[in-house]
């Protein structure tokens, strides 16, 4: 524990020190700009850089190497912010249930975030040198902007800071009535003060893809609160907020697996394999909305500029999303596979056997539509054997209807996954049962054909424009059935019996494999899109406002991204299985026979 | 251990297979470099150079053809010019402009002035076009450079030039696509880069995917020739569909190349 304290102190103090150093420098620079263009009380214009502007370190990559530590520092901040958030609402419920394994849970899993924390902490101060040393002017500029924003910032880390220790440091000793109360209650400021340096942070991103607070020179009105509350800063904090959930989940989940596969004996096995349960069950249920959350984002982007939303979803990084496809598509296929493994811990679970293959089908092929690009790379002779680079009837299955269509029928059959495993070990003892799984078979069905109805006319029968109008009665149509269908579940089993004891730890290794695949494709996808987010600003540090101007200006293609995503992806997981071990030496004791006196 | 090195491995595995995909499973797009200043020298250029530059930057700079093209998410231009007379008398007109020149250039700049039905802002009952103010932004035309569209928009919508070049600016700088390339030498070194016979039987190539093109100068004038290069959809020849032909193949071409293609073509009989 002491060496985590330690290596807390050391990030923290690398990021203040590099901090005040440059809100410093960045209150001299406005100074120096304001007087020079003669604007009062405003600060600007923006820098006008030259390739001589950005220092360069012999045989270091400014921005490969920018890349790779900012999405580390984002991969470990997305952990250490969501854990608390399930961990508070995991104790809450250990609270309300009086089951102590919660309780054991909820602080296996804070324990595991406090060492992420320390690296989060380090990475961030290293980010922070970065900018420093390979994008001053930049660095300057938005310091500039956001000085008020940093210095809360860093005092924020400092409460982070103080809350976590009182609450990982407290857990023990603040147990019981009054006691547990507090304790509660310090998670609940953990999340807020977690979540407020996440919003911040999302202001200073967004403002460098829509900006505000600024004139088209850059010159700044002084209006922080305009530059933090961008017109992209909503749309991110939303679709962060969730993604980071799913994305601690599946984290913790592989944690949860590696213990699973290292234990000794079948009690450790089975406390591990629950553990497993609930972080994938935390990581579908952030899951299934994240699609919708991400429309939201690619929606306003597009609403904000036509041309950014254009080089989204129509130029370069078109292909991209078929790659994404493959990702979300292993995703679901994934967490699926895990919950169908899950299922033989239960006996009652046969009844369910026979549709899972069903399911399976409709996700693979949901995926393949998913997958399909609209612009295929042919030869001539297949260009002249298809008739033109679109098929007559498998060339709508390229664009927006049908990738919703097939998006809406995973994420329903997610859900009806995860509702069959709910029931595999109940027997309702309602009168209505019949009606209830008749009515639940109705909404399912409507529901499917609704999705397919909207999808096919969208798809087939109207111009481009109107392409899109299929999403939101699609997203609805998911929700209603999905809603409806947990609520009326929820009252059919609520006082059910059990269809014999669950059996915690019957379930084979390769089940646990499902769980790492979740935390390494969703690594993976994260920093994927990372690079997409940043590219549509292609050569602007903050578009249209500030020019890159360094050698790296140019936007790299997809294949050389990937492998910057790989790399950075594998130092990431080296990272976290050393967080793994380190969380297991730290309950590990040997005794040294004659090495103390006696 | 045994265990541990099992989970490096399956880590690797599929952190491998996803780079895999994407650098050979894919295509591999080689974006264009990020615009670079150019010299233009307005005192030594012809109205056909200054409409041929018009286009140059309709098609890649002012980054028009975006939404101004067949996908239905901006009216087309080919021709706006004819339809101003009306538009500057419509009571929806909001803008100040008395004659085609002006309305085209007020058109870039306050877009909003005029909203085509259906073009709008969604919500905004067509009264806030979602199109960017091309002098401001990351598109930042300069006066030149919009004087340069309006005439090519004037000229290829069958109305009178009116826009005159600017003398005033000797130096204008217009940006374009990364260092600007060599042009072609010859026809056929046109055809071989820009890849015609992908789908066209000339030169020594044997696409079948568009017309023939060995004989086309025996059955096409040069106008015609011309107009099928800059607009592949104003005339589709039987037996073939809309939209197989690129349509940015003027925006990839010089001007003088343009003409060096349309002589080539209008030569095979």
């Amino acid at each position: 524990m002491n060496l985590c304290r330690l290596k807390n102190l050391k990030g923290i103090s690398t990021v203040l020190a590099v901090g005040i150093l440059w809100l410093l420098a960045g209150d001299a620079f406005g100074a120096e700009t304001a007087s020079a263009t003669g604007v009062t009380g405003g600060y600007g214009p923006a820098p006008d850089l030259k390739p001589s502007d950005y220092p360069q370190v012999a045989g270091v990559n400014s921005r490969v190497t920018i890349w790779i530590v900012a999405q580390l520092h984002l991969w470990f901040a997305a952990f250490v912010l969501a854990v608390p958030i399930f961990v508070f609402i995991i104790e809450a419920i250990g609270m309300r249930t009086r089951d102590k394994r919660y309780d054991d849970m909820a602080y296996e899993f804070i324990k595991v975030s406090i060492t992420a924390y320390s690296l989060t902490a380090i990475m961030g101060g290293l980010l922070l040198f970065c900018l420093v040393l390979f994008y001053p002017d930049l660095f300057r500029y938005m310091s500039v902007i956001f000085k008020d924003s940093m210095f809360y910032y860093a005092l924020l880390f400092f409460a982070e800071s103080a809350v976590l220790y009182i609450y990982y440091y407290g857990w023990h000793w603040l147990q019981g009535g009054f006691r547990k109360w507090v304790h509660l209650t310090l998670g609940l400021l953990l999340n807020a003060v977690g979540t407020t340096l996440m919003l911040l942070a999302n202001a200073w991103l967004t403002f460098m893809m829509s900006p505000a607070g600024v004139d088209p020179a850059g010159v700044f009105s002084g209006d922080a609160w305009a530059a933090i509350h961008n017109f992209l800063w909503n749309p991110i904090n939303i679709h962060r907020f969730i993604a980071n959930i799913a994305y601690g989940g599946s984290i913790v989940g592989a944690y949860a697996a590696f213990k699973f596969l290292t234990a000794s004996g079948a009690q450790e096995k089975a406390h591990y394999d629950w553990m497993g349960y609930n972080a994938n069950f935390i990581a579908i249920c952030a899951l299934l909305p994240l699609p919708f959350a991400g429309y939201y984002l690619a929606a306003e982007i597009y609403a904000y500029s036509q041309q950014m939303g254009i080089t989204l979803m129509g130029g370069l990084f078109a292909w991209l999303f078929i790659i994404q496809a493959v990702l979300i598509g292993t995703l679901f296929l994934s967490a699926n596979y895990y919950l169908w493994c899950g299922m033989g811990r239960s006996d009652g679970a046969k009844r369910y056997y026979k549709y899972i293959k069903y399911i399976a089908i409709v996700l693979i092929g949901a995926f393949l539509v998913w997958f399909t690009p609209h612009t295929l790379v042919l030869t001539n002779e297949e260009l002249k054997a298809l008739g033109g680079p679109y098929h007559k009837y498998l060339g709508p299955l390229g664009i927006m209807p049908a990738k919703n269509t097939a998006v809406n029928l995973m994420i329903l059959f997610t859900a009806l996954s995860f509702m069959f495993y709910r029931r595999a070990n109940k027997v309702a003892t309602v009168g209505w049962v019949k009606a209830g799984n008749a009515i639940q078979v109705a909404l399912f069905t409507t529901g499917i054909l609704n999705i397919f109805f909207l999808g096919v006319y969208h798809g087939y029968f109207t111009n481009t424009v109107y392409k899109v109008a299929a999403s939101i009665p699609q997203v609805l149509t998911t929700l209603i059935v999905i809603v409806a269908s947990v609520v009326i579940d929820s009252f059919m089993y609520r006082r059910s019996q059990e269809a014999g004891p669950l059996h915690w730890g019957r379930v084979p290794p390769r089940s646990q494999y499902a769980l790492f695949l979740l935390a390494v494709s969703f690594t993976w996808l994260m920093g994927l899109m990372g690079y997409i987010r940043s590219g549509i600003r292609q050569h602007w540090h903050i578009l249209d406002i500030m020019r890159d101007n360094s050698p790296d200006a140019f936007t790299p293609t997809l294949g050389y991204a990937a492998n910057v995503v790989s790399l950075a992806t594998i130092l990431f997981m080296a990272m976290v299985i050393f967080v793994f071990w380190l969380s297991q030496v730290s309950g590990s004791k040997t005794l040294p026979d004659g090495y103390w006196k006696e | 251990m045994r265990q541990f090195l099992m989970v490096v491995a399956f880590t690797l595995l599929t952190v491998g297979l996803f780079a895999g995909y994407s650098n050979f499973g894919i295509p591999q797009i080689e974006p264009a470099q990020p615009p670079k200043q150019e010299k233009i020298d307005l005192g030594a250029m012809t109205m056909d150079k200054f409409i041929a530059l018009g286009e140059k930057i309709f098609n890649g700079k002012g980054t028009c053809t975006l939404c101004h093209n067949n996908l239905g998410r901006a009216p087309m231009l080919g021709g706006t010019a004819g339809l101003v007379p009306k538009r500057l008398v419509d009571p929806r007109y909001k803008g100040e402009a008395t004659n085609v020149e002006e309305y085209l250039i007020e058109s870039f700049v306050k877009p909003s002035a005029f909203v085509v039905a259906g073009f709008g802002k969604k919500g905004t009952n067509d009264t806030v076009s979602p199109m960017p103010d091309v002098s401001a932004g990351s598109i930042r035309l300069n006066d030149a450079e919009i004087k340069a569209v309006v005439a090519y928009l004037q000229d290829s919508g069958g109305a009178e030039v009116t826009v005159k070049i600017p003398t005033d600016a000797p130096e204008q700088t217009e940006q374009t696509e990364g260092e600007p390339r060599a042009p072609f030498e010859t026809p056929e070194q046109a055809i071989a880069e820009l890849g015609c016979g992908a789908c066209h039987k000339v030169a020594t190539e044997e696409g079948e995917v568009g017309p023939d093109l060995t004989k086309i100068g025996g059955l096409r004038d040069k106008a015609y020739l011309r107009q099928a290069i800059l607009d592949p959809n104003a005339d589709i020849t039987e037996g073939f569909e809309k939209d197989q032909m690129p349509p940015d193949y003027g925006a990839q071409m010089y001007a003088q190349e343009l003409e060096m293609m349309v002589d080539y073509l209008a030569g095979l009989k």
